[in-house]
């Protein structure tokens, strides 16, 4: 592995609902311009290590940075993509509208988004393959819209790092190829992507780095190293069908 | 009195003016307000508020001894903060849900309000002090420094709205998804809530306490039924409040003794009431019709179907049938309607009366119908 420089660094991450641990002392190191699949069972604390790691939920323990510099200070390198279920679509705003959120951080108090905000919202709109929907009202989309929409608007953040909270849940094929393209053209540009994944399947095909997780970190680190039956057997128990069908390298 | 009676009043009667004047201006700050709360689907927050605002009202007056409006609204106005903060401490510190809170909050508030009234009122000192009007509002008691003051406080809650708008539209539609950006959401969620307070103050006088989470939630509501954009929303739900206050404060001032606080919400009412019926795309109406369309249409093309399939067991494909035995295969519903409406766009004649057959276009119309169906059958 090359000298590269590590985009997100988390030490010792420790979260508790109510005295009971959900993430239990993970650390994890993500050098610049990878792919990283987070997966794990259901409740194996995916979600919430990602909000942790945004600090939209106080963690009981641990320090998170990104470049080398603690978090807070480098938020505006950081882009967010929450699971679309997390908020009410029928909310009365535009597609054009909701993207353009992605800038409100930069834009700071009182101003309001003007042209050129309106053209980078058309802009990132067309590299999710959404350009013709910029004036729908969002309640008219389908899930796959709904989540590209997401997406359109974390590139409008223009971040270094993205987490992304299941972006390929529920969507249709086509919304499917546009993320696989996006994440692609991602890592192309040098930006690293972190996301929660849920099809073990798909791994090794969209993702070069993954983190298995069940409270405890199990393993992290290149696709080929660690994404292993040992593994997977670690993090999931002996629930995985899936093991038993795949053929070993 | 005619309704040119009540537009002259309304122009040149002082008092009425006066009053018109309150309750347009409480009905555009909560109707701009209430946008928000019915957004984030807080309505109850309004309520508990509105209701958390009594003791205050009654302490003030207590320590001060002045039903001076602004000395009790002040009053009213820390009642309300000092609920929002036991709020957020509640629901932080504990496991209670959130709305299990606000009724907690709304109930022990209001008791404890209740209580001082009552106490105030044995003291015959204080009868004339004429805080029950707190409960129901008075509007008719509001002089021209009311609404002066009203219109300060709901001119700056306004103002407040307009240089925090891009962020309250972001709290209210993802509010994680702003912490993520950095911004200070529960700050900026705490302002919202006070200038929701604020709101609530302005309401005490004209409408009360009880009614005034009426006066947050239904022109939000009724707006939102008409709109897709939260700044038209937000306007016609200020339009909603100022229609509904001043057509309040104009037909209790009929002489007919009618409090103006309930009136006015009544009014309101029928405009939430209009706008679930009769609005455009969310309208229930429009539902309605959408749906008969559709069932009407499915049954039409189902009869199409039908007289298609008996007359190809012919070698005439237009030989008619009688309209019994098309409800034989067709089942229920109208075929005489359908039948109808396929004559009316040249798909099928009648023959004697009571027997139907297609044309050649309804052959044609049955048979691009039928064809993927059949292919799917080989």
């Amino acid at each position: 592995m090359d000298e590269t420089k590590l985009a997100v660094q988390v030490a010792d991450l420790t979260v508790a609902y109510q005295e009971k641990p959900v993430l239990w002392d993970v650390d994890l190191d993500v050098p610049q311009g990878v792919l990283m699949a987070i997966v794990g069972p259901n409740g194996a604390g995916k979600t919430t290590m990602l909000k942790a790691i945004l600090g939209l939920l106080t963690p009981a323990a641990g320090h998170v940075s990104i470049f080398g510099k603690p978090y807070q200070q480098q938020r505006s390198l950081v882009g967010y993509v929450p699971q679309r279920g997390s908020v009410d679509w029928d909310f009365p705003t535009s597609v054009l509208d909701v993207v353009m959120m992605g800038n409100y951080g930069k834009l700071g108090w009182v101003r309001r988004p003007g042209a050129a905000d309106r053209r980078a919202a058309q802009s990132a709109l067309e590299k999710v393959g959404m350009a013709d929907y910029a004036d729908r009202q969002i309640s008219q989309l389908s899930g796959g819209q709904q989540q590209r929409t997401f997406l359109a608007r974390a590139l409008m953040q223009d971040a270094q790092v993205y987490f992304m909270d299941e972006p390929f849940q529920g969507v249709d094929a086509t919304t499917e190829r546009a993320i696989v393209d996006l994440l692609k053209e991602l890592r192309a540009q040098g930006k690293t992507v972190l996301a929660v994944h849920h099809d073990l399947q798909t791994v090794p095909e969209y993702f070069d780095w993954v983190m298995l997780l069940n409270v405890r970190r199990i393993a992290s680190g290149p696709v080929k190293e660690v994404f292993t039956d040992e593994n997977l057997r670690a993090a999931y128990g002996g629930r995985v069908g899936f093991l038993n069908k795949r053929q070993d390298p | 009195m005619s309704l040119l009676d009540l537009l002259t009043s309304l122009l040149f009667d002082h008092t009425i003016r006066t009053v018109a004047l309150g309750t347009a201006t409480l009905g555009i700050v909560s109707g701009v307000l209430g946008s928000f709360a019915v957004l984030r689907k807080q309505s109850l927050l309004g309520d508990a508020l509105s209701h958390a605002a009594l003791p205050g009202v009654a302490i003030a007056y207590m320590l001060t001894g002045s039903k001076s409006p602004a000395v009790l609204m002040l009053g009213a106005g820390a009642a309300g903060v000092l609920a929002i903060l036991l709020l957020i401490n509640i629901t932080r510190q504990t496991r209670l849900k959130e709305d299990s809170v606000l009724g907690i909050v709304l109930s022990v508030f209001f008791g404890f309000g209740l209580l001082l009234l009552t106490f105030l009122q044995r003291n015959p000192d204080a009868r004339q002090a004429g805080l029950n009007t707190f409960l129901f509002g008075q509007a008719a008691t509001l002089l021209t420094r009311d609404v002066i003051t009203m219109a300060i406080f709901g001119g700056l809650a306004l103002l407040f709205v307009v240089v925090f708008w891009k962020e309250f539209k972001l709290l209210s539609f993802d509010r994680e998804f702003g912490a993520s950006l950095g911004l200070p959401m529960p700050r900026i969620d705490m302002l919202l809530t006070t200038l929701l307070v604020v709101a609530v103050v302005i309401g005490l006088q004209a409408v009360g306490v009880v009614l005034m989470s009426a006066m947050l939630v239904a022109p939000g509501a009724a707006a939102r039924q008409w709109t897709n954009h939260l700044g038209r929303m937000t306007l016609l739900s200020a339009l909603f409040g100022a229609l509904a206050g001043v057509a309040g404060a104009l037909l209790s001032s009929l002489g007919t003794g009618l409090s103006t606080g309930p009136v006015i919400v009544l009014c309101i009412s029928v405009i939430v009431l209009f706008s679930l019926v009769m609005a455009p795309n969310r309208g229930l109406l429009w539902n309605y019709l959408r749906q008969w369309r559709n069932r009407r249409r499915l049954r039409t093309e189902a009869v199409l179907e039908n007289i298609y399939l008996m007359s190809s067991q012919h070698d005439d494909p237009s030989h008619p049938h009688a309209i019994t035995a098309l409800e034989a295969v067709s089942g229920a519903g109208n075929v005489r309607r359908s039948l109808e409406e396929l004559q009316r766009r040249g798909l099928a004649v009648p023959y004697d009366g009571n027997k139907w057959a297609l044309t050649a276009e309804g052959v044609r119309a049955a048979q691009t119908r039928l064809q993927p169906a059949q292919k799917d059958e080989k």
